[in-house]
């Protein structure tokens, strides 16, 4: 393998791997907040001790996002030095911004939560667990901002060899990056309403704790149908934005090679990337794709044939992902509005349970797929029409990367399993009599 | 003028790292002398905990601030750096789990072993951001692309060893003068007595550096053409004098602060004299990254500008805020963190 590919594996090991738990802090921080506020609202001592417990937990996981953080900014330098060179002057400036403004933000008043029990009145320890909600999550639209504008690059002009910004707050506020938050944040808020609903369960059907869980499950329940409802919505509008700023992604993840009208969705399918066409292709839904994609069921989607060999995202990787993050989210959907049904009493609902048990890493994936759709659907390019991955990467030399990914990939490894083993652990300890 | 002014800031935001992260990567390194039993450990851990996530995220902000306004020094060194940086990431990685993990479990070996990493984590950066910085004030071979002409040993070269070891040992008196301050009782002392050891050491160390970099680097230049900028090495030994006199006096709250100045000095020593390089070519000086030809442009500059005037003293107003509430002094009962 060359230095491209040694590095384009790499930062996907490194962000697939910082995804594992970065949605766990986005959502549970605000549940924990939540949590933590009925307590200062109702002096209810069994939200203070849940604030406690999912609290706990929330730090094992927070603790592994942001040390993997720091990773991907500096990946930008070390492996990708042409293409920071190349979009520095948009593209570092919302880096930056995501550290002064958020990650402070977050890293300091993380410590004051996490040691302020008994040095801070209820009200003002509440306050920093918010600060560290709203800090996440205002960091996660810095970074989305930054991916989406690789997506669909708005508000600059090539000028002295580079791109250089013309209106930033276009590349704040664009359509692109509004959405893939609100669908990026949302699906975070599910998979955090799963893990307490799946950890709720467990303890439920074995008869634990009942009111501490029965009230987790409730909030969860009511918090994840919330999420899932907003990320299949923005999904659709993710879709949409997609199918107009990237035609190349919208044809790879649908498999859809000839430029049509009317195009039909095909509930069977099967790609065949060598031979340009599909393999499998049954039971289509007339005009579904024209519709989904441009609001007009006999509108015009351009085929992968309509673009050169060497300008189409690797088809058969993209496509997949697609279904599977699709096909994840109707689940999810499905299991959100079971779990919501029975928020009132989950415990006398033990199949309800145990399914929401399995079907817990059903976020997992549904988010991984995602993310492996949006970066590889991208390819060949690194900026959308401004640059490719292939003129991106550093001159480096091959054996200093693959050291490096070696490297990664064994310490990942292993703090990984660590940090899952530890949540486990703890989860299943329940939380501890005072 | 806003290449200038963003020179500055770049300086800043290094010198506050150094400054802050210091004190904990150099206590850090000392926790297996210092500390005598488990309590002791955790009394260490204790006087760290509530910062150092904080601290380092003014490491974050130097890169960030670094890729935004000088996006092609940003590039050039971080690529032409490529492994010490990944053994620093792997550092500060392995580092940042093992303060957060080690008291999850009530077990010897499982405390023992995160022990020995975070020992690690802690003096590896401390050593290569010192041989890095050194190496930049020297000038790095890098061509015309920015691409080095070397590999890791290039960087360990005397002058660069000399400026680690001018690193490790300016943060594990800094480190040392923070243990003495917040630990009480036998553990406090033991660390003063380490600040007082470790003191000449570091006077040794930093005289060479500063009469070493007369020949390894320019960066004397700049003090002729402009002699006003002599304030920062001379406020560097000024500081490092007061540091002295109050480890002597066990007044560790100004000997800190005056480390602090020893160590902002010394960061401005050498950024004054870099000025206008941010990583300077030693093959050739037309190959080098400077704050003009690296810079963003003039809007980037001044949106980050503004963003950089309203947020970093807010930053620091509530950094400052959490110092304070968790100032008291750790005895051997002051609960443990979990």
């Amino acid at each position: 393998m060359d230095v491209l590919m040694l590095s384009r594996l790499q930062f996907a090991v490194a962000t697939l791997f910082h995804f594992l738990f970065v949605p766990l802090t986005l959502g549970l921080s605000v549940l924990v907040a939540i949590m933590e506020t009925i307590y200062v609202r109702t002096g209810d001592e069994e939200y203070r001790r849940m604030a406690k417990f999912w609290g706990k937990l929330f730090l094992i996981n927070f603790a592994i996002g942001v040390v993997t953080g720091i990773t991907l900014e500096f990946q930008f330098g070390t492996n990708w030095s042409r293409y920071s060179t190349y979009v520095g002057d948009v593209f570092g400036a919302l880096l930056a911004i995501e550290a002064t403004v958020t990650f402070f933000l977050e890293s300091t008043f993380i410590a004051v939560w996490a040691f302020g029990w008994k040095k801070l009145s209820p009200k003002a320890h509440a306050v920093a667990i918010w600060l560290v909600a709203i800090a996440s999550n205002l960091s996660a639209y810095w970074i989305l901002t930054a991916n989406a504008w690789m997506q669909h690059p708005v508000g600059y002009t090539i000028r002295n060899g580079r791109a250089e910004v013309t209106d930033f707050l276009a590349v704040i506020t664009q359509g692109f990056a509004v959405v893939t938050f609100v669908h990026t944040v949302s699906g975070a808020y599910v998979l955090a309403g799963f893990f307490v609903l799946a950890i709720s369960a467990w303890h439920l059907l074995r008869n634990q704790s009942t009111s501490f869980f029965s009230k987790s499950f409730r909030l969860a329940a009511n918090f994840a149908l919330a999420g899932a409802l907003v990320v299949m919505g923005l999904g659709h509008l993710s879709g949409s934005e997609v199918a107009s700023a990237q035609p190349a992604k919208l044809a790879a993840m649908e498999s859809h090679w000839e430029t049509s009208s009317n195009v039909p969705m095909y509930l069977l399918q099967w790609p065949d990337a060598q031979g340009e066409r599909n393999a499998v292709q049954a039971i289509p839904i007339p005009g579904l794709l024209s519709l989904l994609a441009f609001h007009d069921s006999g509108a015009t989607v351009r085929g992968l044939k309509d673009f050169p060999g060497a300008e189409r995202p690797p088809v058969f990787l993209s496509w997949l992902s697609f279904k599977i993050m699709v096909g994840a989210g109707t689940l999810i959907l499905l299991v959100s509005l079971l779990a919501w049904l029975k928020r009132g009493n989950p415990i006398a609902s033990p199949g309800v349970l145990r399914a929401i048990i399995l079907a817990l890493p059903l976020p997992w994936i549904a988010i991984e797929f995602g993310w492996v759709l949006a970066e590889v659907g991208r390819q060949p390019w690194i900026v959308y029409g401004v640059m490719k991955t292939a003129d991106a990467v550093s001159r480096l030399a091959t054996v200093q990367v693959a050291t490096s990914l070696a490297g990664f990939v064994t310490v990942y490894g292993i703090l990984g399993f660590i940090a899952i083993s530890l949540i486990v652990r703890f989860a299943r300890k329940g939380p501890v009599a005072e | 003028m806003l290449e200038t002014i963003w020179f500055i800031l770049w300086g800043v935001l290094w010198a506050a790292y150094f400054m802050l992260d210091g004190f904990d990567l150099g206590l850090g390194t000392l926790l297996p002398f210092l500390a005598k039993d488990e309590t002791e450990r955790r009394m260490l851990y204790t006087s760290m905990g509530p910062f150092w996530n904080g601290n380092e995220v003014w490491l974050l902000t130097a890169g960030g601030a670094t890729f935004a306004a000088f996006p092609a020094a940003y590039a050039t060194m971080f690529s032409a750096m490529y492994t010490p940086l990944m053994l620093l990431l792997f550092a500060i990685i392995i580092r940042g789990i093992a303060f957060e993990y080690r008291g999850k479990i009530d077990d010897a070996s499982w405390r023992a072993r995160w022990d020995a990493l975070f020992v690690v984590g802690s003096a590896l950066p401390m050593l290569l951001l010192g041989v890095a910085f050194a190496n930049i004030f020297a000038g790095v071979p890098i061509d015309a692309d920015g691409v080095l002409q070397g590999n890791l040993l290039t960087f360990l070269n005397p002058y660069g060893l000399l400026g680690g070891l001018l690193f490790v040992m300016l943060f594990l008196v800094h480190g040392a003068i923070w243990g003495a301050w917040r630990a009480a009782g036998e553990l406090g002392s033991r660390a003063g007595r380490a600040a007082a050891k470790l003191w000449p050491v570091l006077l040794v160390v930093a005289v060479v550096f500063l009469g070493a970099s007369w020949f390894a680097t320019p960066l004397y230049k700049n003090y002729f053409t402009m002699p006003l900028l002599w304030v920062f090495p001379l406020s560097a030994v000024a500081g490092l004098v007061l540091t002295r006199v109050f480890i002597a006096q066990a007044a560790w709250g100004k000997a800190w602060a005056f480390s602090a100045l020893t160590i902002v000095g010394a960061t401005f020593f050498g950024v004054a004299g870099l000025f206008p390089n941010i990583f300077p070519s030693s093959l050739d000086p037309a190959f080098s990254k400077t704050a003009f030809n690296s810079a963003s442009t003039a809007p980037t500059l001044g949106i980050m500008l503004a963003v950089a005037l309203v947020m970093v003293p807010v930053v620091i107003a509530y950094q400052t805020w959490v110092y304070r509430l968790f100032s008291g002094k750790i005895t051997r009962e002051s609960p443990s963190y979990e």
